[in-house]
């Protein structure tokens, strides 16, 4: 099996073409934040009236958001959008209790009013107090923080987007069978300012990328898709729609696609499963990364997220077998290129890299500085200091920051082993490429998941391919199975923009590495049906 | 910066005049041969809770301005949420650069002009007036009594207040302002062996009982205790109008005429012909949307300036209409569909306890969880139950059954129906927010195919 890893130009795309069609235009989009001087003085003044008005703490996000959108199908654009949204949010503590406002007018008069309003809110919610709010201790922190960038994508010119996506439509729709080709460009760039009552002011810029297709084949009455789900979003600039080389796969997504409409239908049964990380990232976010979520294990989101496991932490933390001695799970928002990367987070931590799973047992949740407190007497025991993780984030300006997962990641093995390697060495089980369909249930025991391309391997060979697959699994018996991890050379990550939680809910961009890995003994179902 | 009124309600929105004002000041600035602005202006409103006190809470404002412009058969899309003068022209000009330099859409279609509108009938002043003390009082009203009992209560509500507009340089203006409220609430036992959920959505906020809603969850998380295992397969099931509406939206979501006509459907027939004539359902299912339903009312219009309009989507069990758009409408010799995307499913007079008197071995679903397509040729999906799962014998509750997947379509679900009860109006989105307004029935239903079980709580 080929590998996707391969990075070269890609087709029509050339750096001398990066000619910014809005070069012409005064531009609402040209000033950042950092450079704009009323916003320092807009923070200060709302933090001051927040404070004036009773709030014991109070810190204030300004967030301006452009994202461009490119669609196409077949040989058409269906839409080209470039929008922008800039507004600020301030929360406030008061007594122990939260309260939140926002507004899009940035004006002296409304920072100050929104300032009141939130903590006229805090007082509201203080009607219903059983447990003040207390907040870890994070050091003030100032400085800028920005994605690593090499082309920024805002400067590609729109024709070479375009003529880059209708290319890899061609490419897709001359294999014979597909009929069907979308696809896209997705940017974003976020300028967050932020400053806290306890003297904090971070500037940060944040960029995230994302090109995809889907290719549809049809034939005898019937029709799949192949979707580039291995083509993860990133936290990286135009350079990642370069070495994504959508031309070169195109067709061999389309090829995929005219190959599952004559696949076998899969035998149902137990089956060794040789993962890709293009699949697996899914299965680690919601299998581990969701559960070890503090608040959900606290009961916070029992109405929407839903609960976990994991819990409650006295009689998990450091003690739970949560799989084999090959699953080390980390928590980052370092890695480069990812989605979760930041310089601090959202109530201005400065994030840290930590154990979630060591050696196949539970060790740390995701926490904010509202959260940390709440395992003071784990840390103790163990000799260190109580502080955040540094997950607190808001999907953007108008809503209020909460608990959010990290990158949240399965650490490579020490062997140098392979793709091609773990199927040598499996007899009878299924390779599984790329994400498909999901379902995992309120606490995260019982999921479901589907994927892109499946293949059947005996005798330590790929044999075909197979449709109709998905595996169900229960988590702790799952992640006990895992018998063989790929080394530090097949490490991928994944991801998604609109991991959901939270009510109203919010969504965050967050990924997860994983090198190939290999599950024993896993319930396969069948999944086609007749209408 | 545009001056906004002052109501005596306390959620912001822009007047018609308001935005008759900005979309005149941004089709000033617009040179391109078509030109259309959208303004969308909305309040947010929310308090949360969990173990029995409020979370967070949120209040926001926003106003966005979306400008289409198009230059011949090519089109781009600019959006700023900033009103003055000066960010209208560079959005104005943002949307005609990306036009110009987009190439031609054979499918293009040309700006409507003028237009009559009906009235929308989902406006409440009581739901534009809540604020955080009235959402404070909700959550004590449900969590006090639950904190009494020994229960832990988490839940969400949230009122929303807003008012869209379309223009365009033919003439064509739109003007509509409603409201929606939702609260949703969980009550857990506190050693997490039994949760209940209850939850409600309407316009209008004092249609919504948080007293009531508190109640029934208690009283599901009183009874969900200790929930024993049961085989997974096919069993008779009695869905609450819930998990009715979780699993029936699917079907309304896959209505498009388009993927129908191309041979990517359910809806699809062999030859490029698809299955407008065909029967798919049990004959007592009728479903329709209707923007002036008020039990699930929605906007006037659409977002090219169409009015909504009411459409039948399967009649007696026959599909009556897919959805087409203008351009696939005028490809296909059909008129355009300009649903307004709620839906309501024909019943009939029996209560839920009338299903569950009737049945002498089956299953009673709360609501459903996680729900994930899996299959798009049978509209198959794969998600769980929560909240309250039950096990009937001889039409009477006998015991709490533990959470189970489910492989099975909406679509064999209604051609496996045994009766229907009285429609109502639910709560039916996975994040609890006001979502597609949606009206069904309780229905019971044989074969339903559950395929594993979940230790989940």
């Amino acid at each position: 099996m080929a590998g996707f890893a391969a990075h070269s130009q890609a087709g029509r795309f050339a750096t001398d073409t990066l000619v910014s069609p809005y070069s012409a235009l005064v531009s609402p989009y040209s000033a950042i934040v950092a450079a704009e001087p009323n916003v320092k003085e807009l923070a200060m003044l709302a933090l001051d009236a927040a404070k004036s008005a009773g709030a014991g703490y109070a810190d204030i996000r300004f967030v301006r958001n452009r994202n461009q959108n490119i669609s196409t199908r077949e040989q058409r654009v269906s839409g080209v959008s470039d929008n922008e949204t800039y507004g600020f949010g301030i929360r406030t503590l008061v007594n122990g209790s939260w309260g939140f406002a926002a507004s899009r007018d940035l004006t002296r008069d409304e920072v100050s009013r929104v300032a009141k309003q939130a903590v006229a809110q805090a007082r509201a919610n203080r009607s219903a107090l059983v447990r003040p709010v207390v907040l870890a201790p994070t050091p003030p922190v100032t400085g800028t923080w920005n994605s690593p960038l090499e082309i920024d994508p805002f400067a590609v010119a729109i024709e070479d987007k375009v003529g880059l996506l209708l290319s890899a439509n061609q490419a897709a729709l001359a294999v014979k069978g597909a009929k069907f080709c979308s696809s896209s460009m997705f940017f974003l760039r976020e300028e967050k300012t932020f400053a806290s009552t306890e003297g904090s002011f971070t500037v940060q810029t944040i960029y995230r990328t994302l090109p995809s297709m889907t290719v549809t084949a049809t034939g005898n009455g019937d029709f799949a898709t192949r979707e580039s789900v291995e083509v993860a979003p990133r936290g990286l600039g135009y350079e990642h729609v370069r070495d994504s080389q959508l031309v070169t796969n195109a067709s061999k997504w389309a090829d995929e696609a005219v190959q599952k409409l004559t696949a076998k239908s899969v035998d149902v049964g137990r089956y060794d499963l040789v993962l890709h990380p293009s699949h697996l990232w899914l299965t680690i976010h919601e299998s581990v990364a969701h559960p070890t979520e503090l608040d959900r294990a606290m009961g916070y989101e029992a109405n929407y997220a839903g609960t976990s496991f994991v819990a409650p932490p006295e009689k998990v933390l450091g003690t739970l077998k949560y799989g084999s001695e090959l699953m080390n799970i980390r928590g980052d928002r370092t890695q480069v290129g990812s989605l979760s990367a930041c310089g601090w987070d959202d109530e201005g931590v400065k994030p840290e890299d930590f154990d979630i799973i060591k050696n196949g047992v539970f060790v740390d949740y995701d926490t904010t500085r509202e959260q940390a407190l709440w395992l003071d007497w784990y840390y103790k025991k163990l000799g260190k200091t109580t502080r955040s993780h540094g997950c607190s984030y808001a999907q953007t300006w108008s809503a209020v920051q909460f608990q959010r997962m990290p990158n949240v990641s399965l650490q490579p093995g020490t062997k140098d082993l392979g793709w091609d390697d773990l199927i040598a060495a499996t007899d009878r089980g299924i390779a599984i490429i790329g994400d498909g369909s999901f379902s995992i249930d309120q606490q995260r025991y019982n999921a479901q998941f589907g994927g892109q391309v499946f293949y059947e391997i005996k005798g330590g060979k790929i044999v075909g391919m197979l449709k109709d697959v998905a595996y169900q699994m229960k988590t702790p018996e799952f992640w006990a199975s895992l018998d063989m991890v790929g080394g530090p050379k097949s490490y991928f990550m994944g991801g998604a923009f609109n991991d959901a939680k939270g009510q109203p809910v919010q969504v965050n961009a967050v990924s997860h590495g994983s090198p190939v890995a290999r599950f024993h003994n896993v319930n396969v179902i069948n999944t086609g049906r007749t209408a | 910066m545009t001056t906004l009124r002052s109501l005596a309600i306390s959620a912001r929105y822009l007047s018609r005049d308001e935005c008759d004002a900005i979309a005149k000041r941004a089709l000033s600035f617009a040179t391109a041969d078509e030109t259309r602005v959208l303004v969308n202006s909305t309040s947010l409103a929310n308090t949360r809770f969990a173990v029995n006190q409020i979370s967070t809470g949120g209040d926001s404002f926003d106003a966005v301005i979306t400008v289409i412009s198009r230059l011949g058969k090519r089109s781009g899309s600019s959006s700023t949420n900033q009103l003055d003068d000066d960010s209208l022209r560079t959005t104005v000009q943002m949307a005609e650069r990306l036009a110009k330099l987009s190439p031609e859409d054979p499918e293009a279609m040309p700006e409507l002009g003028p237009q009559s509108y009906q009235a929308g009938v989902n406006w409440s002043d009581v739901t534009a007036s809540q604020d955080p003390a009235t959402r404070a009082d909700a959550v004590k009203r449900i969590a006090d009594p639950a904190k009494a009992a020994g229960l832990v209560s988490t839940g969400f509500m949230e009122a929303i207040t807003s008012a869209q507009a379309i223009a365009n340089n033919k003439g064509l203006f739109a003007y509509s302002r409603s409201t929606s409220s939702v609260l949703t609430t969980t009550v857990r036992t506190e050693d997490g062996t039994g949760s209940g959920w209850a939850g409600a959505t309407h316009y209008d906020w004092s249609k919504i009982n948080p007293s009531t809603l508190g109640t029934r969850a208690t009283e599901k998380a009183r009874t969900s205790v200790k929930a024993v295992a049961i085989e997974p397969g096919r069993y008779t099931v009695v869905f609450e109008p819930t998990a009715v509406g979780n699993l029936v939206q699917f079907i309304t979501g896959a209505l498009n005429a388009r993927a129908a006509d191309e041979g990517r459907s359910f809806f699809s027939l062999p030859d490029g012909k698809n299955k407008i004539g065909t029967k798919v359902v049990d004959e007592r299912v009728t479903i329709v949307s209707d923007p002036y339903d008020p039990d699930v009312a929605g906007s006037p219009f659409t977002g090219d300036g169409s009015p909504a309009q009411r459409v039948v989507w399967i009649e007696n069990g026959i599909v009556k209409n897919l959805n087409y758009d203008r351009y696939w409408a005028q490809h296909q010799g059909r008129t355009p569909t300009n649903s307004g995307g709620s839906i309501r499913m024909s019943g009939g007079t029996a209560s839920l306890d009338d299903l569950i008197r009737s049945t002498q071995r089956g299953l009673l679903v709360t609501r459903f969880w996680y729900l994930r397509p899996v299959d798009a040729r049978t509209i198959l999906y794969t998600g769980l139950t929560r909240d309250g799962t039950y096990l009937i014998e001889n039409g009477k509750i006998t015991k709490p059954v533990k959470n189970l997947r489910f492989n099975d379509s909406p679509v064999f679900m209604l051609n496996n129906l045994d009766a229907l009860g009285i429609p109502e109006r639910v709560s039916a989105s996975e994040g609890g927010d006001p979502g597609q307004a949606i009206m069904v029935p309780p229905i019971k239903v044989h074969d339903f195919n559950f395929t594993s079980l979940s230790d989940a709580v």
